[in-house]
C-alpha cells in the first residue's frame, strides 16, 4: 500500500462539560488515500464532527482538548505544528465545508471578499487577481451570472447556492483534502445530490481526497469508496463501502442499514429502527457502548470492550460476535 | 405623542402659572390680567393646539420670567452642551469599543476580568460623586484644572478643552463602561457563530478573524448602546453642568425647574426628546450600513 | 446528546410559580457559596438593610442636632465620618440616609414591578388597549428617566412620597415594554398554544403558563430597577429636587459637601462611598442571578459543550 495522504492514529479528543469529562473521540485510527472518497458515518453526537475539527485544528479550547494521538498529513504530524504553521495548512492544503450554509458565510461581507480571502492569505495573489479568480471559482461551482454574484451578500443567495460558494471557497487554493461535515444535511433532497455531485466532480478534477461526514447511509452507498462507522466516540467498523453496504458485520451498522428504506428490498418489508436511546457520553454503559441496544449482545459485551480488529483484507470490525452478525436475520 | 405628554404634564401640574409669575403679593386683578395676556384662561385643547402650532414654526414660546423668546435664551446655552456632548460621545465610543474588544480578545484572562470589574464599577458609580472626587483630586489638591469656570471656544480651543477636561473625562468614563461591556459580550457572541469557524477554516489569522469577521456583525448591539448612552448623557449633563458650573442646557433646566418656569421646561424637554429621536433615527440608518440584510 | 429529553421539555407542563421561585432561591444560595463576589454583595445588601432598619437606634446623636462649635470637623474617634457645616455628625446622617435610599429603592421596585407586569399582561391580550398603551409608554421612554422625574417633581413638589411616585412612573414604563415583549413572544410558544387549544381561560393562561416563564426576566430587571432607583433618588436629592432638605439623603449630604470641597472633603466622600457600594452590590447580584438563572444562557453553555 502506498503512503496514505491522511493518517489518523489513536486520536483522543475530550471535552469538559457541566456533566463531567466527555471522551468525544476515543482512540480513533483511520487512513485516507490520495484521491479517494472516505465516509465517516454515525448518529449526531457520536464524535464524527469532532474528529473532523481535530484534523483541522479547530477544536475550541477550552472546553475541548486533543489529549493524545497523531494526525499525519503529507508526511507531517498536524498535532505537532505551531498555530501559525497549522493556519498555513488550513484553507490551502485542507479545505472544509460545514453543515449550515445559512450561517457559515459572514452576513456582512460580500461573496467576493469572502471567496478571495483564502487566495489572499495563502497564494499572495494581488487583490485584483484574487477577485478575478473568485469569479472563475463561482463559474466552476456552476452558479450563473458570476459577475453580479460577486457583489452580493450571502442573504441574497439560496441555501444550495451558498453551499456552492462554500465549496468554491474550500477549493480555492486547490487543497489535497476536502472535508465535508454534513455539508448537505440542511439542504433539500434534490439539491443534496447536486452538491454531492459537484463535490465529487471538483475533487476528482483536482485529484483531492474527499472526507464526507454524514449520518446518511444513502450518500455513503453512492459516493464513498470506503466507510468508517462511528458510535459513542469509537470506530466500530471500517471497510469498503460496497462491502459494508452488502455485508456489514457490526450490529450497529446493521441497525443503521435496517432503519433506512432500501429500493432493493421487497415491498412490505417493515423498517426496523434501532431500539433504545443514544447513550449519554458522560455516562456510558460498561463494556461495549452499544450492548444495551444490541440484539446479538452476550454476557461478555457488558463487561469487556471489543477491539477494532482486521477480519479480512481492508475490513475492520469491533465486535465479539461479528461472525454471527448479518443483515439478513 | 412626546409633545402631548410634555404639554399635559406641565398643564395638569398643580400651581397656577399666573400666581407663580406674579409672586405672592399679586392682587386678583393682576392675576386675571396675566391669564388674559398669556392665554391661560383658554380651554386645554386650544392652548395645546396653539403651543403645537408655534412649535412647528420653530417658536418654543416665551419664558414666564424674563419674558424673552425661549429660542433666544437657548441659543447661547447650546455651545457648551454640544461641545461636551460631542467630546463625550467620541471619547466614550473610542474607550468603550477598544477596551471591550481587548477584553473579548483576552476573554477569561486577568486583563479581561480587571477590565470588566472596572466596567461594573463605572456602571455603579454615581456621576456626581465621581465628579466630586475628580475635582478634589485634580483641581483642589493637584491644581491642574480650575475648580469651576467654563471657557467658551471663542477664548481659544486649548483653554476651552482644558476647562472641559474634567467633565468630559467623568462622563466619558461612565458612558464607556456600558459600551465596553456590550462590545465584549457582542464580540463573544459573534465569535461563536458558524462563519467564524469558516474564517478559521480558511486559515485566517486570529487578528483578521477578530477585526474583519467578528467586529462588524457585533457592531449592531454596540450602536444601540451608544445611542442609548446618549440618552443617559442627557441625564449626566444635568448633573455635571451643575457641579462644574457649565452654562449649558442641563443647568438651564435645573434653574428653570427651581423657578418653575414651565415654558422653558416644556421647551427643553421637547429639545431633548427631539434630539433623542434623531439619535434613534441615526442609529437605525447605521444598522442598515452595518448589516446588509437590513433594508428600509 | 439527549435529544429526546430536550424534545420532552418543549411539551412539559409549566411548573408552578412557587416551585420555580424556590428553585431560583436555592440556586442563588448555592451560587453564593461558590462565588465570593456574589456572597459579599449579598452580605453588603443585608448590612445595608440592617442599617436602614435600625438607623435611629444606631445613630449615636440626634442626626438633626446642630453644634456650631464643632463644625467641619474631620473624621475622628468621636465623629467617625466628621461633621458638616452645621456641626451635625456625618456618620449618623449617612446611616439615616441609608434608610431613605432603601425605602425609595424597594418601593419603586415593588410598585413598578407589580404595576408594570400587571399592565403588560393585560394589554398583551387586548389589541386596542395595547396600541394605545404602548404609544404612551414609548412617549414616556423618549425622555431620560431622571429628566422626566425631575420635571414631575417640579410639578408635584419635593417629598419622599412624590419621589417614589415620580420614579415609579418612569420605571413602570420600561417594565411594561420589557414584559410585553416577553409575553408576546411567549404567546406564540407551543405550550401556550396547547393550553389555548384545550380551552384554558385567558387569565389562567396568564397566571400559570405565561407568568412563571417571565419570572426570571422580572427578577433580573428588578435588581436593575433597584440600582437605578437608588441612584436616581440620590441624583434628584443632589440637585435639590428630591426629598426636602431636612430629610438626610445620601444625595443631599453630598450636595452639602460639594459646597465645602476645599475644607470638608469627608462630608461628600462617605455618603458617596455608601451609595456606590450599595449600587455595586445590587448590580453584581443582578448579574449573578442572570448568569445563573437565565435558561437561554445556561442552554447555550450546554450546547457549546456538546459540539
Amino acid at each position: 500500500m502506498t503512503e496514505a495522504l491522511l493518517s489518523v492514529e489513536n486520536l483522543h479528543t475530550q471535552f469538559r462539560t457541566e456533566g463531567g469529562l466527555v471522551q468525544a473521540v476515543d482512540d480513533v485510527s483511520f487512513n485516507i488515500q490520495a484521491g479517494e472518497t472516505f465516509a465517516l458515518v454515525g448518529e449526531s453526537g457520536c464524535g464524527k464532527s469532532v474528529t473532523a475539527l481535530s484534523i483541522m485544528g479547530l477544536i475550541p479550547n477550552p472546553p475541548g482538548e486533543i489529549t493524545s494521538g497523531s494526525i499525519q498529513f503529507g508526511g507531517v504530524d498536524l498535532l505537532k505544528l505551531s498555530s501559525t504553521e497549522m493556519r498555513s495548512i488550513r484553507g490551502s492544503k485542507i479545505g472544509m465545508i460545514f453543515q449550515e450554509p445559512m450561517s457559515s458565510l459572514n452576513p456582512v461581507l460580500t461573496i467576493e471578499s469572502q471567496l478571495a480571502e483564502p487566495l489572499k492569505i495563502h497564494t499572495g495573489l494581488s487583490a485584483s487577481a484574487a477577485n478575478d479568480r473568485a469569479q472563475e471559482l463561482i463559474d466552476m461551482v456552476g452558479i450563473p451570472d458570476s459577475k453580479t454574484r460577486l457583489k452580493q451578500y450571502p442573504h441574497e443567495l439560496s441555501g444550495g447556492q451558498r453551499q456552492r460558494i462554500m465549496i468554491a471557497m474550500a477549493m480555492a487554493c486547490a487543497p489535497r483534502l476536502l472535508i465535508a461535515d454534513e455539508a448537505t444535511t440542511a439542504l433539500d433532497v434534490t439539491i443534496q445530490a447536486q452538491i454531492l455531485d459537484l463535490m465529487q466532480e471538483v475533487t476528482e478534477k483536482s485529484g483531492a481526497a474527499l472526507l464526507i461526514i454524514t449520518h446518511n447511509l444513502g450518500i455513503v452507498a453512492r459516493y464513498a469508496d470506503r466507510v468508517a462507522v462511528m458510535y459513542a466516540g469509537k470506530l466500530r467498523e471500517v471497510g469498503d463501502a460496497s462491502d459494508i453496504y452488502a455485508a456489514s458485520q457490526h450490529p450497529y451498522t446493521v441497525g443503521l442499514l435496517r432503519s433506512v428504506p432500501r429500493l432493493d428490498s421487497e415491498k412490505g418489508t417493515p423498517l426496523s429502527p434501532i431500539g433504545g436511546e443514544i447513550p449519554d457520553l458522560t455516562n456510558l454503559p460498561g463494556g461495549c457502548a452499544f450492548n444495551p441496544r444490541c440484539q446479538w449482545a452476550v454476557d461478555r459485551c457488558s463487561v469487556e470492550e471489543p477491539e477494532l480488529i482486521e477480519i479480512s483484507q481492508g475490513k475492520q470490525v469491533a465486535c465479539f460476535e461479528h461472525a454471527s452478525v448479518s443483515l439478513n436475520v | 405623542m412626546v409633545g402631548i405628554i410634555t404639554f399635559t404634564l406641565v398643564y395638569v401640574g398643580p400651581g397656577d402659572p399666573a400666581a407663580i409669575i406674579a409672586g405672592d403679593e399679586a392682587t386678583p386683578e393682576i392675576l386675571e390680567e396675566i391669564r388674559e395676556d398669556l392665554g391661560f384662561n383658554r380651554p386645554f385643547p386650544v392652548q395645546m393646539g396653539d403651543w403645537f402650532w408655534k412649535l412647528l414654526q420653530g417658536d418654543l414660546g416665551t419664558s414666564y420670567f424674563s419674558r424673552r423668546e425661549i429660542t433666544e435664551l437657548i441659543t447661547p446655552r447650546l455651545q457648551p452642551t454640544l461641545s461636551l456632548g460631542f467630546q463625550v460621545v467620541v471619547l466614550s465610543t473610542l474607550i468603550g469599543i477598544s477596551t471591550g474588544m481587548l477584553a473579548a480578545w483576552k476573554a477569561g484572562s486577568r486583563l479581561d476580568r480587571n477590565l470588566m470589574i472596572l466596567a461594573v464599577l463605572g456602571f455603579a458609580t454615581p456621576g456626581f460623586w465621581l465628579a466630586f472626587l475628580t475635582i478634589w483630586v485634580f483641581a483642589v489638591n493637584l491644581g491642574w484644572f480650575p475648580v469651576i469656570g467654563y471657557k467658551p471656544i471663542q477664548d481659544g480651543l486649548i483653554p476651552h478643552l482644558h476647562s472641559m477636561f474634567l467633565p468630559v473625562m467623568v462622563n466619558s468614563i461612565l458612558a464607556s463602561a456600558f459600551i465596553s461591556r456590550i462590545t465584549r459580550s457582542a464580540m463573544l457572541e459573534v465569535l461563536r457563530e458558524d462563519y467564524i469557524r469558516t474564517a478559521r477554516a480558511k486559515g485566517a489569522s486570529e487578528f483578521s478573524v477578530f477585526i474583519r469577521h467578528a467586529f462588524r456583525p457585533s457592531a449592531i448591539p454596540v450602536a444601540t448602546v451608544i445611542g442609548a448612552s446618549i440618552a443617559g448623557l442627557a441625564t449626566g449633563f444635568v448633573l455635571t453642568e451643575t457641579i462644574f458650573a457649565i452654562p449649558g442646557l442641563g443647568r438651564m433646566l435645573v434653574d428653570s425647574i427651581v423657578r418653575r418656569d414651565y415654558p422653558i421646561i416644556q421647551a427643553l424637554l421637547m429639545v431633548v426628546a427631539t434630539v433623542l429621536i434623531a439619535v434613534n433615527l441615526i442609529v437605525d440608518i447605521l444598522y442598515a450600513y452595518i448589516d446588509p440584510r437590513i433594508r428600509y | 446528546m439527549t435529544k429526546t429529553s430536550d424534545l420532552g421539555s418543549e411539551w412539559q407542563l409549566t411548573p408552578p410559580l412557587s416551585t420555580r421561585l424556590r428553585g431560583m432561591l436555592g440556586a442563588t444560595g448555592k451560587a453564593a457559596k461558590r462565588d465570593i463576589v456574589l456572597g459579599m454583595s449579598i452580605s453588603l445588601l443585608f448590612l445595608g438593610l440592617f442599617l436602614a432598619v435600625f438607623a435611629p437606634t444606631l445613630a449615636r446623636t440626634d442626626y438633626e442636632r446642630t453644634d456650631p462649635v464643632n463644625r467641619m470637623l474631620p473624621p475622628s474617634t468621636d465623629n467617625w465620618f466628621g461633621t458638616d457645616n452645621w456641626g451635625r455628625d456625618v456618620f449618623d446622617r449617612t446611616i439615616v440616609g441609608t434608610r431613605l435610599s432603601f425605602l425609595v429603592g424597594f418601593s419603586v421596585t415593588l410598585i413598578s414591578s407589580v404595576v408594570g407586569v400587571s399592565i403588560a399582561l393585560i394589554i398583551s391580550y387586548f389589541r386596542i388597549l395595547d396600541a394605545v398603551m404602548m404609544r404612551f409608554v414609548d412617549g414616556f421612554l423618549a425622555f431620560p428617566t431622571i429628566l422626566l422625574a425631575l420635571a414631575l417633581i417640579s410639578l408635584i413638589g419635593p417629598s419622599i412620597g412624590n419621589v417614589i411616585i415620580a420614579l415609579s412612573v418612569t420605571a413602570t414604563a420600561g417594565k411594561i415594554r420589557l414584559v410585553r415583549g416577553a409575553v408576546l413572544s411567549l404567546r406564540e410558544s407551543t405550550y401556550v398554544e396547547a393550553a389555548r387549544a384545550v380551552g384554558v381561560p385567558v387569565p389562567r393562561i396568564l397566571m400559570f403558563h405565561v407568568l412563571p416563564n417571565i419570572v426570571s426576566i422580572i427578577i433580573v430587571q428588578a435588581t436593575f430597577t433597584l440600582a437605578s432607583a437608588i441612584l436616581a433618588e440620590a441624583s434628584l436629592s443632589f440637585l435639590g429636587a428630591g426629598v426636602p432638605e431636612y430629610v438626610p439623603s445620601w444625595g443631599n449630604i453630598i450636595a452639602t459637601g460639594q459646597g465645602y470641597i476645599q475644607v470638608g472633603f469627608h462630608i461628600s466622600f462617605f455618603p458617596g462611598l455608601f451609595l456606590t457600594v450599595t449600587v455595586l452590590a445590587v448590580v453584581l447580584i443582578g448579574d449573578s442571578i442572570r448568569d445563573h438563572l437565565d435558561p437561554k444562557l445556561r442552554g447555550r453553555l450546554r450546547t457549546t459543550a456538546q459540539q
